[in-house]
C-alpha cells in the first residue's frame, strides 16, 4: 500500500486516503475536434513500465486533486505536484532524470 | 513413550497445573506449556490424520512451521479449526479435538487411501476425474467434496472482539530472538523509535536452548539483561505474542497480536492487527530446521531435532526414551548431547556425512554416544508410533544394515533462513551452496517510496547460523536501520559470543541417496498435503518443470503451513530430477501472511453494526417505527414501502399510490444530493455540466437537467434551483451526491482552474420532504402563513417560507409523481419535527407516507426516466427522446463532442418507448424483445429490452418502458417478450407516458 | 421555541475513555482566498480568530476555525449564532469571490476525553493517522477517514480529541468510537 504526500495540504498518508484518477496531463478535446484527436483524448491512455505521471485525489482528506510522478516497476515516488499545470514542473523532471537517466513519457523527457 | 521429565522446563511454572481435554480425554499440563508440549507430556504421540491418505501423524516441530498437529480448538462460539498446537498456549479448561478422520482418530475409514496410495499419485485427481464428463457433477464432485477440507467450519457466531491499530515507527524489528534483541538495542541506542515484536510469549528465541556464551555469560542471562535494558529505553516498544505477518509496499507491516488467546474470558480484544508504517524493517525471523526425506519420516515420533531439544529444555518433556538422531550437519548433535545429559538414551547418531561432524561430534562421542558416519535411515518401523529404524549406507539403495529399536527419531536436514518477510515485498534470494540454503541477497532488497531499501535481514534470517556471527550481523543491521531513518548509531560494540568450529553441512535431500521407488513412495516432503519424493519426481517426468507448476500439480507447499518444512526439500528433489542446479529451479513466491491469521482480525471493527456505514435520514426512526420495509440505496436505507400489520407489499404499494393520487402522500426525499455552485462563473460552469442551458435560469425558478460524462453517456439528473444571481442549488440522485460533487470538483480543479466557482456538498444539511397530491397545498397552508398559491409559487418555482414553530424552509414546486406537489427542505435538525407536524396536519386528508417503490411506479406512470433503470452507462439522452433537454445553442458541454461520434448518431440505436402488455400482466424486468433469425452464436436476435416495469395501481395493469429498435416510429407494433419459463408476453409499443399526458394535475 | 435536535441527542459512553456526541454545533463552510486581507479580516470579525496555518485549527471551547483545504475553512460557532456569523461574513466578503454556507446540520461532532494516551489510542484504532505526541498535537487539524467514513480530528487539549463526521453516519461513528473505547482494549503504546 503506497504512501503519498498531498502537495495541497502537506499530509503524508496511506493509499486509503487517496483515490487514483488515471493518467495526468491529458489535453481535453471538445466540439470541433477531429475524430482522431477526440478518440485519443478519450481512450488512448499510456500504461508504461517505469516512469509515469498520474492524477490522484486526496479524497479522504483535503479533497484536492494533485499529480504524482511515480515508477510503476519499483513504486518509487519521484514527487507530487499541483494539478493546476499542463506539464510536469522542472524540479520533478530533474529528480527523475537523476534517478532514471534517459527517461521519457509522452512528449516529456 | 513421551513423558514429562522430573527436571527441566525453563518456560514452565510447575507450581500451577492446568486441566485440558483432547478428544474428550482429560489431561493435565502446567502453566507455560504449549498445547503441543502438554500433549507430548501425556504421551499423545498421534494428534491427527493427514489430508489425503489419512495417515497417522504426530507433532513434528515446536513452532509456527508445524504441518501436522492442527486441532479444532474450543467449542460452540469459541470453536476454531486448524489451530496449531505448537503455537497454542495452554490454558485451564482448554478443549480440543483432532481433525481429518472418521469415525475416530484411532480407527479411520479414510486410511484406506493410504493402502491405495500407489493408485493416488500426484495429478491423480486431474487425470481420473476428467472423463466421462457427466460423472463429474454427480459422482466425482460429491465424493471429493465429502473427503475434502481440513477441519470443520465453526457454526456459531464468533463472540470475541477484534481491532486494528495504526502505528508508526522508525524501525520495526520482527523477531525477538538474540538477533532481534540486539538489532533493536543497536537501533534504539541511536535514538530511533523502535518496535520489537516476538510471536511467542518469550524473548530470546532458540539461543537459550542451543546454549553457548555471550560476553562470558550463559545465553539466558544475556537475554534477561538485554530485555531489561530495552525496557528502560523510552524509544523502544517491546511486544510479545505479536507476529510480523506481512511486509508490503512503502514500509507497511502487519503485526498480528494475539492479545488474549491465552486468557479466554478476558475483556480485551482477542486479536489486534497492527497496521504499521516503518521507516526500516529488520527481519530477525530466525531459521527453520528442515526434515530429511526417508521412508516413514512421517510416523508419529519422528521429529525435527531442534523440536526434540526444545521440548526437553523448554518444557521438560522427553519425546522418547530412546531417540535416534539422524543428521547431515553438526547442529543435531546438540539434541543428542542434551538428551544424554538429561539421562535419556540415544542409541545412535546417524550422520549422512562420510567425514562426520566437528567439535560437537567430539563432545557427543565423549559422552559415549555411538556415531555412525556415512549412514542413513532406510526406513522407520512402526505405524501409529515409532518402533525402530533400519540403518543403511547413505551412498547405497537402502539395504538394511541394522535394525535399531527406538521410540523417537530426531532428524535434521540443515537450516533454512526464514526469508518470508524479506521476500514478501520483492527482496531477492541467493543460493548459498556452502550452507545449502537460500539467503537474502543484500543487493536486491525491497525498496520504498524513496527508492531506497527498507528491509534489512538480521542474524540467522540472513543466513548466519552461529551465535557469534548472528550477534555481529544483528548489531550491524540495527545500526544500519537507525542510520537509514536519520539517526547516528552509537559506538557501542556488538556483544561477543564464543565462536564454534563446526564441520560443514552436506546437502542431503534423500536418504539413502539411491532410495528405491518403494522407499521414495514413503518418503514424505509435505506432511500436511501428503506429497512424497516420488510425487515431485513424477511431476518432473510429466513435464511440470517450473517450480510453480510442480507446486500446483503436486500440491507441495500449498497446505496451511505453506511449505515451511517442505519447499526447499521439494525443489531440491525437483532440481535433482531435472539435473539442474537449485538456483536455476528457484523458489515459489512467498506471500503473506507468514502463518495464518484470523479472518476476524482482518475484519477488525468491520463487524456487526459497524460492518459498514449505514446512512440514516433525520426521519429514519419514524420509518422504522412505522413498518418500513427497507431498501438499500447506496449506503442509505430508504423505506421501499410501509407495511401495515397484515398487509402484503403489493397491498401496501397499492394503498400508498392510490391515497397519494387521491388525496395526500409524503416522501422522505432527504437522501437526494444537494450541491451549491457559486461564483461569477457559476452560470458558465453549469452550462458545461448540464446538457441544458442553465445560465438563463432565473433566480426563484427551477429547471430539470441532465448531466453526461465526456463519453456522452447520461450519468445523473435532477432539478436545479437558482438561489441568486451567483448561486445554483443542484439536486442529484440519491446515489450520485458524492460522485457528482467529486465530478464538479475534478473539472474545476483539473481543467477550468481559472474559473471563479466554489462548490459545497450540502446534502445532509437538509431534511427534504415531498408533500404530494391533491391536498398538498391545503396541508401546507395549515403550516405556514406565507403565500404558496399558484401565483405566488407557480410550477417549477421555489421560495423561502417559514413553517409553524419557526422552521425555516425552502419550498420547491416540483413534481416527480405527476401530482400537485411541494418539496420542503428544512434544516436536518428539524426534519423529524416537521415530519411529525405534517403527519398530524395531514390526518384529515388521510396523509400516507410512501416509499421508493411507490415513487418509482408513479414516475413510471408519468414516463419520467430513472437513472440506473433507463440508463446503464451506455445510454445517451437522445436515446431517451430527451432532445428537449439538450441545448442546441451551447458551443460545448461535457459529452457534447462524444454525442457527435458516428455510432452515437446511428439511427438504429434503441430508443425509449412505453410498453403495454396485451393481457395486462406485468413484463419481467430486463426482458428482451425477440426478432427474427439468429445471430452468429445461434442465439435469437433481439430488438429491444425492458428498462422499467411495474404493475400500475392507478391503471390497474402492467406498464413498462423499454429501449426498442426504431421504437418511436413503430407505435402500435406488438413485440414478443419470452419469459424464463418459455412462455411469451406480447406487448404493444406506446408513448412512454401513461397518466395525465397533459400534466394538468401537477399544474394546479 | 426551536426543537432542533442533533443526530444522537448527546449520547455518551464510558469506556477506557469517555465518548460523547456534542449536540448541535454551528458550522460554516467558508471558501475563498485564505491569504487575502478581506478573508483574514472577515474571519477575525466573525469569530475573533485568525485564519490558521495549513493543517491547523485556531480557537478554543466552542469557537474554532479549522483549515480544511487551501481554499476552505470550517468555522465552528454556537448553533444559535450561526446566522449572525454567516451574515457577518457575507457583508465582509460581499466584494470578493467566496462561498459561505451553513453546514451546521450536515455534521455530527464527538468528543473523546479522559487519559490523553488512551484518547490517542482510541483514534489510532480507527484512523490511519500517526497519533504519537510528536506527530499530532493540540493545534493540528487532520482530515482523514475513520474506518469507512471521512472524518476530521483535532485535540482541544492533551486529554481530549474532537471528531467531526457527516450527520447521516453519526450512529456508525458512535458505534466505532464505543468499540475503540471498549473496556479492556488498552493498547498501552502511548502510555
Amino acid at each position: 500500500m503506497l504512501i503519498l504526500t498531498c502537495p495541497c495540504c502537506g499530509v503524508t498518508a496511506e493509499e486509503t486516503e487517496f483515490h487514483g484518477g488515471g493518467e495526468a496531463h491529458i489535453k481535453r478535446f471538445g466540439p470541433g475536434s477531429s475524430d482522431e484527436d477526440f478518440h485519443g483524448y478519450l481512450f488512448e491512455k499510456v500504461n508504461p513500465k517505469g516512469v509515469h505521471f498520474e492524477r490522484w485525489r486526496h479524497a479522504n482528506g483535503c479533497g484536492k486533486w494533485f499529480h504524482a510522478a511515480r515508477c510503476t516497476v519499483t513504486l518509487e515516488v519521484f514527487g507530487t505536484y499541483s494539478a493546476q499545470t499542463t506539464e510536469p514542473p522542472q524540479d520533478i523532471k530533474d529528480k527523475i532524470s537523476a534517478k532514471r537517466p534517459g527517461w521519457s513519457w509522452r512528449e516529456f523527457a | 513413550m513421551s513423558t514429562r521429565l522430573a527436571n527441566g522446563g525453563r518456560l514452565l511454572n510447575k507450581g500451577r497445573a492446568l486441566d485440558f481435554t483432547f478428544n474428550g480425554k482429560r489431561f493435565k499440563g502446567v502453566e507455560g506449556d504449549t498445547l503441543a508440549s502438554a500433549l507430548l507430556a501425556n504421551d499423545q504421540m498421534m494428534v491427527g490424520r493427514s489430508f489425503k491418505y489419512h495417515r497417522p501423524r504426530g507433532i513434528v516441530a515446536s513452532g509456527g512451521e508445524e504441518p501436522n498437529a492442527l486441532v479444532g480448538l474450543g467449542e460452540d462460539a469459541k470453536f476454531e479449526p486448524n489451530q496449531r498446537v505448537t503455537t497454542t498456549e495452554l490454558f485451564d479448561g482448554l478443549t480440543c479435538t483432532s481433525q481429518n478422520h472418521w469415525p475416530s482418530l484411532e480407527f479411520d475409514i479414510g486410511a484406506v487411501n493410504s493402502k491405495l496410495a500407489r493408485f493416488l499419485p500426484a495429478g491423480f485427481y486431474y487425470k481420473t476425474f476428467m472423463f466421462p464428463r457427466p460423472f463429474w457433477k454427480h459422482i466425482y464432485e460429491p465424493f471429493i467434496r465429502q473427503s475434502a477440507g481440513l477441519g470443520k467450519a465453526p457454526r456459531d457466531r464468533d463472540q470475541d472482539s477484534y481491532e486494528h491499530f495504526y502505528a508508526f515507527f522508525d524501525v520495526v524489528v520482527i523477531g525477538g530472538g538474540v538477533a532481534g534483541l540486539q538489532a533493536a538495542k543497536a537501533a534504539g541506542q541511536a535514538g530511533a523509535k523502535v518496535l520489537l515484536m516476538e510471536q511467542t510469549p518469550h524473548w530470546g528465541g532458540r539461543a537459550p536452548v542451543d546454549g553457548g556464551t555471550i560476553d562470558g555469560q550463559p545465553v539466558d542471562n544475556f537475554v534477561d539483561q538485554i530485555v531489561s535494558d530495552l525496557e528502560t529505553m523510552e524509544n523502544v516498544t517491546l511486544r510479545t505474542r505479536m507476529m510480523g505477518s506481512g511486509v508490503y509496499d512503502h514500509g507497511y507491516v502487519l503485526g498480528y497480536e494475539r492479545v488474549s488467546d491465552h486468557q479466554p474470558g478476558a475483556k480485551s480484544p482477542r486479536h489486534r492487527l497492527w497496521r504499521i508504517r516503518a521507516g526500516q524493517i529488520v527481519t530477525a525471523t530466525g531459521a527453520i530446521e528442515r526434515p530429511i526425506s526417508f521412508a516413514g519420516n512421517d510416523v508419529p515420533g519422528v521429529m525435527l531435532a531442534s523440536a526434540v531439544r526444545d521440548y526437553a529444555v523448554n518444557y521438560g518433556v522427553s519425546v522418547g526414551d530412546r531417540t535416534v538422531v539422524v543428521t547431515n550437519n553438526d547442529d543435531a548433535y546438540r539434541t543428542a548431547i542434551t538428551l544424554k545429559k538429561l539421562g535419556l538414551d540415544v542409541p545412535v547418531i546417524v550422520d549422512a556425512r562420510a567425514g562426520g561432524g566437528g567439535a560437537l561430534a567430539g563432545e557427543a562421542a565423549a559422552l559415549g554416544i555411538r556415531v555412525e558416519n556415512g549412514k542413513g535411515i532406510a526406513r522407520v518401523k512402526g505405524g501409529k508410533r515409532v518402533e525402530g529404524v533400519e540403518i543403511c549406507t547413505q551412498a547405497g539403495e537402502g539395504a538394511a544394515l541394522e535394525l535399531i529399536k527406538c521410540d523417537a527419531v530426531a532428524m535434521s536436514g540443515g537450516w533454512s533462513p526464514v526469508v518470508h518477510l524479506w521476500s514478501h515485498c520483492g527482496g531477492k534470494l541467493l543460493w548459498d551452496d556452502e550452507n545449502a540454503m537460500f539467503r537474502p541477497d543484500g543487493d536486491k532488497a525491497p525498496t520504498g517510496a524513496d527508492g531506497k531499501r527498507f528491509v534489512i535481514p538480521a542474524g540467522s534470517a540472513d543466513g548466519y547460523l552461529d551465535l557469534a556471527t548472528v550477534l555481529e550481523n544483528a548489531d550491524v543491521a540495527g545500526k544500519a536501520a537507525a542510520e537509514a531513518t536519520g539517526y547516528v548509531p552509537g559506538k557501542a560494540e556488538a556483544p561477543v559470543a564464543t565462536p564454534e568450529t563446526a564441520a560443514p553441512i552436506e546437502a542431503v535431500w534423500m536418504m539413502p541417496q539411491g532410495a528405491s521407488i518403494k522407499l521414495r513412495m514413503k518418503a514424505w516432503l509435505d506432511y500436511q498435503n501428503d506429497v512424497k519424493v516420488s510425487d515431485v519426481q513424477l511431476a518432473a517426468r510429466e513435464g511440470y518443470e517450473s517450480v510453480e507448476h510442480a507446486k500446483r500439480y503436486t500440491t507441495l507447499g500449498m497446505a496451511t503451513d505453506q511449505g515451511k518444512l517442505s519447499n526447499i526439500n521439494g525443489l531440491a528433489i525437483l532440481s535433482d530430477s531435472l539435473s539442474q542446479p537449485i538456483p536455476q529451479t528457484g523458489t515459489t513466491t512467498f506471500r503473506p501472511p507468514y502463518t495464518p491469521i484470523s479472518l476476524a482480525s482482518i475484519a477488525g471493527e468491520a463487524r456487526n453494526e459497524t460492518f459498514q456505514p449505514l446512512r440514516k435520514t433525520p426521519m429514519h426512526a419514524w420509518h422504522e417505527e412505522n413498518g418500513a420495509y427497507w431498501e438499500p440505496v447506496g449506503a442509505w436505507r430508504r423505506p421501499y414501502c410501509y407495511q401495515k400489520p397484515g398487509e402484503t407489499i403489493e397491498e401496501a404499494l397499492h394503498r400508498e399510490i392510490t391515497q397519494t393520487r387521491d388525496s395526500l402522500g409524503m416522501l422522505d426525499a432527504s437522501t437526494l444530493g444537494k450541491i451549491i455552485v457559486k461564483g461569477p462563473d457559476a452560470g458558465k460552469f453549469m452550462d458545461m455540466l448540464y446538457t441544458n442551458m442553465m445560465s438563463t435560469l432565473k433566480p426563484g425558478r427551477c429547471r430539470y437537467g441532465l448531466m453526461c460524462n465526456e463519453n456522452g453517456f447520461l450519468m445523473d439528473d435532477g432539478v436545479v434551483a437558482r438561489l441568486d444571481e451567483d448561486t445554483f442549488l443542484c439536486h442529484t440522485t440519491t446515489g450520485g451526491a458524492e460522485n457528482i460533487h467529486g465530478h464538479m470538483e475534478e473539472w474545476l480543479q483539473t481543467e477550468w482552474w481559472d474559473w471563479k466557482v466554489y462548490t459545497a456538498n450540502v446534502t445532509e444539511q437538509y431534511a427534504q420532504i415531498g408533500v404530494v397530491g391533491l391536498k398538498s397545498r391545503k396541508v401546507l397552508e395549515k403550516l405556514t402563513d406565507d403565500d404558496i398559491g399558484g401565483d405566488a409559487l407557480s410550477f417549477m418555482g421555489w421560495k423561502e417560507i417559514t413553517l409553524t414553530g419557526g422552521i425555516p424552509a425552502r419550498v420547491f414546486r416540483i413534481s416527480f409523481a405527476g401530482e400537485l406537489s411541494f418539496e420542503l427542505a428544512v434544516p436536518a435538525s428539524r426534519g423529524r419535527e416537521l415530519w411529525d407536524k405534517l403527519i398530524e396536519a395531514g390526518a384529515e386528508f388521510n396523509v400516507t407516507p410512501y416509499g421508493t417503490e411507490a415513487m418509482h411506479i408513479m414516475r413510471a406512470e408519468k414516463g419520467f426516466i430513472m437513472i440506473g433503470d433507463e440508463t446503464d452507462g451506455t445510454v445517451i439522452p437522445q436515446d431517451l427522446g430527451m432532445q428537449w433537454a439538450i441545448s442546441k445553442k451551447k458551443e460545448d458541454y461535457l459529452g457534447k463532442r462524444a454525442q457527435e461520434r458516428s455510432h452515437m448518431t446511428d439511427p438504429t440505436r434503441w430508443k425509449l418507448v412505453g410498453l403495454e402488455t396485451l393481457d395486462g400482466s406485468t413484463l419481467p424486468d430486463g426482458a428482451y424483445a425477440t426478432a427474427d433469425g439468429t445471430n452468429a452464436n445461434g442465439q435469437r436476435n433481439v430488438q429491444g429490452r425492458v428498462t422499467s416495469t411495474y404493475h400500475s395501481p392507478t391503471l390497474g395493469r402492467g406498464i413498462a418502458m423499454g429501449l426498442v429498435l426504431n421504437g418511436p416510429d413503430r407505435m402500435g407494433d406488438v413485440l414478443d417478450f419470452p419469459k424464463v419459463d418459455g412462455t411469451v408476453i406480447k406487448a404493444k409499443i406506446v408513448e412512454p407516458i401513461f397518466y395525465d399526458k397533459d400534466g394538468e394535475k401537477q399544474n394546479v | 421555541m426551536s426543537e432542533a435536535v442533533s443526530a444522537l441527542k448527546g449520547a455518551s459512553f464510558d469506556g477506557i475513555v469517555t465518548v460523547e456526541e456534542m449536540g448541535l454545533q454551528g458550522m460554516i463552510t467558508l471558501r475563498g482566498d485564505l491569504a487575502s486581507p478581506e478573508m483574514k479580516k472577515a474571519v477575525k470579525d466573525a469569530t475573533g480568530l485568525n485564519v490558521p496555518e495549513q493543517g491547523h485549527i485556531a480557537g478554543e471551547g466552542g469557537n474554532w476555525v479549522a483549515w480544511m483545504s487551501p481554499d476552505e475553512l470550517l468555522l465552528i460557532v454556537a448553533y444559535e449564532s450561526v446566522s449572525d456569523t454567516e451574515a457577518s461574513l457575507r457583508d465582509a466578503l460581499s466584494k470578493v469571490h467566496h462561498l459561505a454556507v451553513n453546514v451546521s446540520d450536515t455534521r455530527a461532532m464527538f468528543r473523546l476525553s479522559g487519559n490523553g494516551a488512551l484518547v490517542r489510542e482510541a483514534i489510532a484504532k480507527l484512523c490511519p493517522v500517526d497519533m504519537r505526541t510528536e506527530a499530532f498535537a493540540p493545534g493540528q487539524f487532520r482530515r482523514s477517514r475513520m474506518a469507512q467514513v471521512p472524518a476530521a480530528i483535532w485535540m482541544p487539549d492533551e486529554s481530549s480529541v474532537q471528531v467531526v463526521c457527516f450527520r447521516s453516519v453519526a450512529e456508525y461513528a458512535f458505534n466505532l468510537l464505543k468499540g475503540a473505547a471498549a473496556p479492556g482494549s488498552e493498547v498501552s503504546l502511548f502510555s
